[in-house]
Parts: C-alpha cells; sequence; structure tokens
C-alpha cells in the first residue's frame, strides 16, 4: 500500500466523476465515465482486490460504455439541464 | 442501426486482428478462472465483446450472419443448463446441492474432482453471461431477427 498512489488516484477519480457530471455532451459524458470505471479498477488492484478489479475493467470500462452509446443513438446527444 | 460496414480499411483490419486475441484471452480467463484472478464471469464478457466488437464493425447484417442472434440465446440457455446440472447432479449421488465432492465422475477422486466441478461451473457461467450480454446488445441496437 503506497499512500501517494493511492491519493493521486482518488483525487484524479473525483475530478473524473465531477467532468462526467457536468459535461453536456453525453458522448463525452459516456468516455468520461469509462476513465471513472477504469480508475476504479486500478485502486481495487493496488489495494489488492484483483479479482473485483478485473470484473470492474471489463464491465464498467468495457461493455456499460458500449451499451451508454447504444442507448445515446435513441436519444439526443446533448442533455438540457 | 448499425446496418453497413464502418468505412475505414485502418479499423477494419485491427477489430478483425483483435477479435481473435480476445477470445483466446477469454479463454483462458475461464479456464484459469480457479487458479488465479478471473473466472466464468469476467471470461464471459470478454467472449461477448469480441461478439459485440464483430458487430460494431462489420455492421449487423453481415454479423448477425457470421454469429447469429438465436445462437447466443441457445448457447446462454446451454449455460444455464450446465449450471443447474452441476449443482444437481450431485443432490441425486447423495451430496448436497452444488457438492462437487459428489459429482458422478469415478476415474478422479477427492481435491481433483472438486476442482473438476469448479471449472464445470465456470464453463456454464461463462457461457450465461455470454450469450445474456450478447443478447442485451442485440435487443438495445433494436434488430429484428
Amino acid at each position: 500500500m503506497i499512500w501517494q498512489i493511492d491519493f493521486w488516484l482518488l483525487v484524479i477519480l473525483i475530478v473524473t466523476a465531477l467532468i462526467a457530471l457536468s459535461l453536456h455532451d453525453l458522448l463525452a459524458a459516456v468516455a468520461a465515465l469509462a476513465v471513472y470505471s477504469f480508475l476504479v479498477a486500478l485502486l481495487f488492484g493496488q489495494m489488492g482486490a484483483i479479482d473485483v478489479a478485473f470484473v470492474e475493467a471489463t464491465l464498467g470500462a468495457g461493455i456499460s460504455g458500449v451499451l451508454f452509446i447504444v442507448a445515446l443513438f435513441f436519444t439526443r446527444r446533448r442533455s438540457e439541464d | 442501426m448499425i446496418k453497413q460496414h464502418y468505412q475505414s480499411i485502418i479499423v477494419q483490419t485491427i477489430c478483425s486482428l483483435l477479435i481473435p486475441f480476445i477470445q483466446l484471452f477469454a479463454l483462458y480467463v475461464i479456464i484459469h478462472g480457479h487458479y488465479g484472478p478471473g473466472g466464468g464471469f469476467q471470461g464471459g464478457v470478454l467472449l461477448a465483446v469480441s461478439i459485440i466488437l464483430q458487430r460494431l464493425y462489420l455492421g449487423t447484417g453481415i454479423a448477425h450472419q457470421k454469429f447469429p442472434p438465436k445462437l447466443a440465446l441457445a448457447l446462454g440457455a446451454i449455460g444455464m443448463l450446465i449450471f443447474c446440472l452441476a449443482g444437481i447432479v450431485p443432490m441425486a449421488f447423495g451430496g448436497a446441492f452444488l457438492d462437487y465432492g459428489n459429482l458422478p465422475l469415478f476415474w478422479i477422486h477427492g481435491a481433483e474432482l472438486r476442482a473438476a466441478g469448479i471449472l464445470i461451473v465456470e464453463i456454464g457461467i461463462g457461457l450465461a453471461v455470454f450469450g445474456a450480454l450478447v443478447l442485451i446488445f442485440d435487443s438495445l441496437a433494436g434488430e429484428r431477427w
């Protein structure tokens, strides 16, 4: 457990979460969400939970991004709020 | 939705080169699941990712001929059936539910039999997750099949 890696991963994690919440372009928000998932996977792996990190990297950064993008085809690309 | 080829020779070449390696890694993750990180769920997700990548770059017209959605449905159902049989068959031979020590594989014993039971269950879970995720993608993409 190296606290510098932990600290900076958490900082970038919060920044990407805020970016994904504040973007109005939903495609860019999906990309930011994939980055968030991958950082969570790195954090899990750094804490020693390799199996959970594997699930997070494949599901969070792989499948869910593709499914969100497919869902975007049936709606508008920009959000209103 | 995605009817046509993706019109770029670079994307097509890279994707068609990448897909066999993704599938090989998925098989490794499923088979090696009880020795290291990974397992049926992750391997099934990786297999589904390879098929979804094929659908994305080939377009659903050709990709549905290469891997029809009904085959995904059948594979998911077969995976679920393997899991349920690995649970129920030991009950018929005097064990509890999912008790791999009582599987009727009479030529192996003890810890090796339990490892073989884990392998059978991982294969079942992998097939079920693979079929379910490909079907979710096909239903979301909204094609008639």
